[in-house]
């Protein structure tokens, strides 16, 4: 599949989404609100991108950027998807019932960038105790106690 | 003296009827490290299994952010201790796809020997903790004989026997030790002679099979799905090796078979293991005659500065697939780096394929899933 | 030539005769109650040793050597630690049980010293149900280990005792059916009498293939009686940390590990008696020259080398097998053990009767 069809594909069924061909691999931007139903098509339509490698998060300090590495077992053409997300209300649908994998990763980036999934399961802290204040992968954070400043 | 209805009134409190709650770990035998789970049982049957996190959680991603990318290498000796060559070569690979720096080919051998011998390391050390899970204790001084001479190794050639920070963007810090081969060569002919121990003793005893076929079954589909990756999926017979599907370095120029099984369990993730130690031998014959002459390390600048953008490499660790993804603002250090580490997805099959079975399974099933808890927590 | 018999025949004679016969029975019982309580610590520290040194052997590696010529004197070193360390009660703890529970373990061990013939003619207690008195006695030892696991009011703990209570009981079925078989080859419950008719030969080589299938159906469940692996469920140290005694520590701590040390002694110097003859020499049909050679080895050393034998079998099977899961334990012994020790026990009826046994 070349990067054409693929962009053909998914402007079909998220028609506001906007390309970017410089890196390694096709990015595509999509508004939050159409995420969910693009990823579950890219999971069942042509494309079959049932392998998830990565999901993660990234702070622009203007606004938080939610990256998706998509990678199928069948055809091995990877993607990435992304979603710009506002840092005051930062809301996202889950896609955890799409991966499995995405549970615990949407947990870690829940509580390292406050990050809302509506829809999870079990939207916990993973990994900092329970009553943590701040989300301490934000470039914002600050730490009065155990900050090590460089 | 209390009265022992009253206690037991207490803490029945804590789950319904029948239920036991448990605290495996953080300091648990079985847990090999600070994992926590939080098991609720009923009579010896497992109900669920709550992973929690964070013990030794050192927010390496937040670390690496402040350090330069000659620095952030080295931090990531801390993750997954067990392959932790493969971890700073994964790093390293990516600084050199992003600034495209040539690395000469004696590294390049150098490094994919390194990492061989450190994967055959980390899976004897795996097959020794995960009969001890089982109860049998004798195996893991066998596979400390052969881990012993590796860790022998890497010290007369990188300094170290278990974070060995010998890689630098371009290439090796230093030449490796004269003895290098010698050694190398003295090592397969032993593992070779000895590796029937490990048949004779572990994956031929009734009891052991018992233990593990049929214990803790994971699909092709539900691997794929958990993102599960290494020996943990390849037993579920999902190809997903990147030596094979990805080849960096000298993978490509080498000959060996990525191993598969189908059945998914225990005793089939113990197998590709104990088979992979064997292709890890055969690749590790294939080179250590063939190392070039020539420079260690490439040339490259002081100042390290990758381009902008975002930069994704993957190397075969251990325990499968790790991922290094690096957004760069054009600086000497990362705007945010992120490592897809093999163990966290691993771990979130866990409640999956051993809820329903009985707490000595639960052993069988972690042990084979070869859980490194500072990969998880990173 | 040196044997026990003259050595208690010479003290019970010079007692009588220079005291009265009440206080001399007296000073008897003293003498016999410190000679067990030694005995109990001998062995305890001899055991532990040997334990350590033939893991380390099978493990490929060279055991305690730091302490005394060869690590000798190890085991009394960690002893000292044990005793001088403090003993720990949980606070949520039922503190009554919680400190009779190891004691209630090393007191089953005691009393079944009493019918154990150590040497020709030494024995403290010559009771005529024997083998009825050992069964019964060495089942009580599953009171000790539950009352700890539940004393502690800890979720390990009690697992682990549950696991025992179901283990032992099951267990206990083979063992004793594995007994049963040379009783009735003997036709007699009493030990003495048991060795004395392994005068001619030892019962696992007379008593034709079922005494075999007896001994092995014998060592599995008292390996599984005793708790050891690949039966150690009850303190499956990578399942539930150390099972029934988790809470426990210093003095206390010592009591269980030492009770599993004498219990492994005591079973298996039932296993001899019952099956290697106890300290019966060996002879050969009649090869004259050969039982003489052998009777001049003391009885006492027969009796001790054959013990140790077995316990080394057992120490073998420890360092050599992966532990067995709780549902497997069971259907062993439930699907496997007992039907096959029930039909052995037929087996050997009918070849009591018939008298087709040497």
């Amino acid at each position: 599949m070349t990067n054409e069809e693929i962009k053909e594909y998914i402007s079909s069924i998220a028609p506001a989404a906007t390309f970017d061909e410089t890196g390694e691999w096709l990015n595509v931007l999509l508004e939050p609100a159409q995420l969910k139903p693009a990823m579950a098509a890219l999971r069942t339509g042509m494309m079959q991108m049932n392998y998830l490698f990565c999901l993660t998060c990234i702070d622009f300090k203007t606004h938080l950027t939610m990256v998706y590495h998509l990678s199928a077992t069948t055809h091995r053409q990877s993607i990435v998807i992304k979603s710009n997300l506002n840092r005051e209300q930062a809301v996202i649908e889950t896609v955890c019932d799409i991966w499995r994998t995405a549970e615990f990763l949407e947990r870690e980036v829940f509580e390292m960038f406050g990050v809302d999934f509506t829809n999870h399961p079990d939207l916990r802290k993973l990994i900092l105790e329970e009553d943590f204040k701040g989300y301490p992968l934000r470039k914002d954070f600050e730490d009065p106690i155990n900050m090590i400043k460089l | 003296m209390y009265n022992q209805t009253e206690i037991i009134k207490d803490t029945s409190e804590l789950g319904a009827e029948g239920e036991l709650v448990i605290n495996m770990g953080p300091q648990h035998p079985a847990t090999h490290g600070v994992l926590h789970l939080v098991v609720t049982l009923n009579g010896e049957t497992i109900k669920k299994i709550e992973p929690h996190l964070g013990y030794i959680h050192r927010s390496i991603e937040k670390m690496c952010e402040s350090l330069t990318y000659r620095q952030f290498i080295y931090v990531t000796s801390r993750m997954d201790y067990l392959s932790s060559h493969i971890n700073n070569l994964g790093c390293a690979l990516l600084v050199e796809k992003g600034m495209a720096i040539e690395v000469p080919d004696r590294a390049k051998y150098v490094r994919v020997i390194l990492s061989e011998l450190t994967r055959i390391a980390s899976h004897e050390l795996w097959l020794g903790a995960m009969a001890m899970d089982l109860g049998a204790f004798t195996p893991f001084f066998y596979a400390f004989r052969e881990r012993e001479m590796i860790t022998d190794i890497m010290e007369d050639t990188c300094g170290a026997r278990l974070t060995m920070n010998y890689i630098v963007p371009g290439g090796l810090m230093y030449d490796i030790h004269p003895d290098f081969q010698k050694k190398v060569k003295a090592f397969i002919t032993q593992f070779k002679s000895k590796v029937n121990e490990y048949e004779d003793l572990v994956t031929n005893n009734v009891i052991f099979q018992s233990r593990t076929k049929g214990v803790g079954i994971l699909s092709a589909e539900d691997a794929i799905s958990y993102g599960c990756t290494g020996p943990v999926a390849r037993a579920s017979g999902v190809s997903c090796d990147i030596r094979k599907i990805y080849p960096y370095e000298v993978y490509d120029k080498v000959e060996f078979d990525e191993v598969l099984e189908t059945a998914g369990d225990s005793f089939a993730r113990y197998m590709v293991r104990v088979k992979e130690m064997n292709q890890s031998i055969r690749i590790i014959e294939q080179l250590i005659d063939n190392i070039p002459e020539g420079d260690f390390v490439g040339k490259t600048k002081n100042v390290l500065k990758l381009p902008k953008g975002e930069f994704y490499t993957r190397v075969e660790t251990a325990r499968g697939e790790l991922g290094v993804f690096v957004v760069s603002e054009g600086g000497t250090t990362p705007h945010r780096i992120k490592f897809r580490s093999p163990g966290f997805s691993n771990l979130s099959v866990l409640n999956h394929i051993a809820a329903g079975s009985k707490i000595g399974d639960l052993m069988a099933s972690m042990g084979t899933l070869d859980l490194v808890i500072p990969d998880i927590d990173r | 030539m040196f044997s026990l018999e003259g050595i208690t025949t010479n003290v019970q004679d010079w007692l009588f005769m220079k005291f009265n016969p009440t206080l001399a029975l007296a000073i008897e019982c003293v003498i016999v109650i410190l000679l067990a309580i030694s005995l109990f610590a001998i062995l305890g520290l001899v055991l532990v040793l040997m334990e350590r040194k033939v893991a380390a052997h099978i493990q490929i590696r060279l055991g305690p050597n730091r302490v005394g010529p060869g690590g000798m004197f190890q085991t009394v070193a960690d002893t000292l630690k044990l005793i001088m360390k403090e003993g720990l009660v949980p606070d949520m703890a039922d503190k009554f049980l919680f400190n009779l529970a190891p004691f209630v373990v090393m007191m089953v061990g005691m009393l079944l010293l009493a019918p154990i013939a150590f040497a020709k003619n030494f024995q403290i207690w010559d009771i005529n149900i024997g083998v009825l008195y050992i069964s019964s006695v060495s089942s009580l030892s599953v009171i000790g280990i539950l009352m700890a696991g539940w004393a502690s009011n800890n979720k390990y703990s009690l697992l682990g005792a549950m696991r025992s209570g179901a283990q032992i009981v099951s267990y206990e079925l083979s063992a004793g059916f594995a007994v049963l078989t040379i009783v009735v080859l003997t036709g007699s419950l009493q030990l003495s009498e048991i060795v004395n008719a392994q005068q001619n030969g030892w019962w696992i080589f007379k008593g034709h293939i079922p005494a075999v299938i007896a001994f092995v159906l014998y060592i599995i469940a008292v390996t599984a009686e005793t708790n050891r692996a690949p039966f150690d469920l009850a303190e499956a140290e990578s399942e539930l940390t150390a099972g029934f005694h988790t809470e426990y520590s210093g003095m206390r701590f010592a009591l269980f590990f030492l009770a599993e040390y004498i219990n492994i002694f005591i079973v298996c110097a039932i296993g001899a008696t019952l099956f290697f003859g106890g300290w019966m020499p060996l002879h050969i049909g009649n090869w004259e020259a050969f039982n003489h050679i052998m009777d001049y080895i003391p009885s006492s050393v027969w009796f001790m080398g054959k013990t140790f034998f077995l316990i080394f079998l057992i120490m073998w099977f420890r360092w050599t097998f992966p532990r067995l899961r709780v549902d497997q334990l069971l259907n062993l012994e439930w699907k496997y053990l007992l039907p096959i020790s029930l039909f052995n026990l037929l087996l050997v009826a009918v070849i009591a009767i018939l008298g087709w046994h040497f």
